[in-house]
């Protein structure tokens, strides 16, 4: 009987948030059609190194299984991106999964992304539609603009663009083009512009739009095809009618 | 700092890169063009330039501090950025890198190129003239840095106007930012050609 095929993983990993982080490499028999997170379960159902030393089973997260909730984001040969969508037939080997490096590591590959939920928050990212009485069905949108307004919906919080931009880092407050890109999506809606300067203040502030440096790597990066520079560019254009209302113009809110 | 100046600075950066710093680097050119032309010519356009009404006033606050913001404000910028270009090859990435490498390049030359020039000229009675830029560049060493100076301030000029039209919400569409990138990089050809050829002359 001919051998059975192996796949080499190189998985770096850490202990806790503040160990050192280390490597380790896994041999996992070949299927057709493998992705990453089922080599990540082949490992945990038997934690034992491509040198037949056994170890504690590598952590990940996951949850959707389909590239919808952006859980399971890793840095995938060098790469950001999901490792459900993550297909080893399509990956050189040995294939080497990291943790993203932009956000703290909590164990192996588990990264905590508050930073992404709490830029959210800063900028409002919602429809404010809750009140102490029936407000009523709001404004219509048109279809195309749904339509047009569903590809930035898309956005999953994964952290890909945030990992590729160079101007994301411990050295800057950049709040990063996610978060940017659903200001420009709840400024757009009927109701969620009841919000707008509030979300444009907010952007205009430290830490805001003006740190993108325009790599555009995080156009490039998105798992979802979200235009994340288009967004920017967008919000840019708005920035400056905005600065310019505020400095020569109107008192109006 | 005080809080929230961050957008004001930003653009007030981006707004004196393109206005006066780069609006003064063309009509440096030109001028230095002029020299392509003879001794004549060139001493002639540095005299009328050195002679313009108010140039005192021009120098210190169309040239000289807008630039000194400029390159402050862009040191820190360019050093608050994680490169990454190893691992993100793409075009775009590589132009934020050259963009911040050519500003640092080009403040670096830009110090020396006062030092033996406007700083003689002013304080030790040296004569702004076609000799003293043939005396500065006629070594080979001389030269090839003065070449790569002028071809990094030119870069760092074309592709800056790029992002000036991003930042400023002009170019929004990636088909009008793909359009601006060519016609940037047109500028950068032709504003080197004029660049090189002019301190060629004194060499």
């Amino acid at each position: 009987m001919a051998e059975k095929k192996m796949i080499r993983f190189i998985i770096t990993r850490q202990d806790n948030p503040n160990s050192e982080p280390y490597k380790e490499e896994f041999d996992i028999p070949y299927r057709p059609n493998l992705n990453v997170i089922a080599a990540l379960m082949e490992i945990r159902r038997n934690p034992v190194t491509a040198d037949g030393k056994k170890t504690t089973p590598v952590v990940w997260e996951m949850n959707c299984l389909e590239e919808v909730c952006g859980a399971c984001s890793m840095l995938i040969n060098g790469k950001p991106r999901q490792a459900c969508s993550a297909i080893v037939d399509h990956l050189e080997t040995p294939i080497r999964l990291e943790p993203l490096k932009t956000f703290p590591v909590v164990r192996d590959l588990i990264v905590d992304r508050s930073r992404m939920f709490d830029a959210l928050k800063k900028v409002k990212a919602w429809i404010p539609i809750d009140g102490s009485y029936d407000l009523g069905p709001g404004p219509r949108m048109p279809e195309v603009k749904r339509q047009w307004a569903y590809e930035l919906s898309k956005c999953m919080t994964c952290g890909c663009c945030l990992e590729a931009c160079p101007n994301v880092n411990d050295r800057s407050a950049f709040i990063g083009p996610a978060a940017l890109s659903q200001v420009r999506l709840f400024n757009a809606h009927p109701t969620g512009a009841m919000h707008k300067a509030e979300r444009m203040a907010t952007i205009m502030g430290d830490g805001g739009l003006a740190n993108c440096g325009n790599s555009q790597n995080c156009v490039q990066v998105c798992p979802k095809g979200i235009p994340l520079t288009t967004s920017i560019a967008a919000l840019n254009r708005a920035a400056t009618i905005q600065s310019f209302r505020n400095f020569f113009g109107s008192d109006e809110v | 700092m005080a809080a929230n100046r961050e957008f004001f600075n930003r653009r007030l950066h981006s707004l004196l890169g393109v206005i006066p710093v780069g609006v003064f680097l063309f009509v440096h050119l030109t001028v230095n063009y002029q020299a392509t032309k003879g001794v004549e010519a060139y001493n002639k356009a540095a005299e009328f330039m050195g002679n313009l009404p108010y140039v005192l006033f021009l120098e210190i606050f169309v040239i000289f501090l807008p630039l000194l913001f400029h390159a402050i404000y862009g040191i820190y910028i360019a050093f608050t950025a994680k490169n990454n270009v190893h691992q993100y090859g793409w075009f775009r990435n590589w132009m934020f890198l050259l963009q911040r490498l050519t500003g640092i390049i080009t403040l670096i030359y830009v110090v020396w190129h006062v030092w033996n020039t406007t700083i003689q000229a002013k304080f030790f009675n040296a004569e702004v003239n076609f000799d003293m830029m043939a005396n500065i560049v006629d070594n080979p060493v001389t030269l090839t840095l003065y070449i790569i100076g002028i071809v990094s301030a030119v870069f760092h000029l074309s592709n800056g106007l790029w992002s000036f039209c991003v930042s400023w919400g002009l170019t929004v569409s990636p088909k009008s930012q793909r359009v601006f990138t060519w016609i940037t990089m047109a500028i950068f050809v032709a504003m080197s050609y004029v660049g090189v050829t002019a301190i060629l002359a004194f060499a």
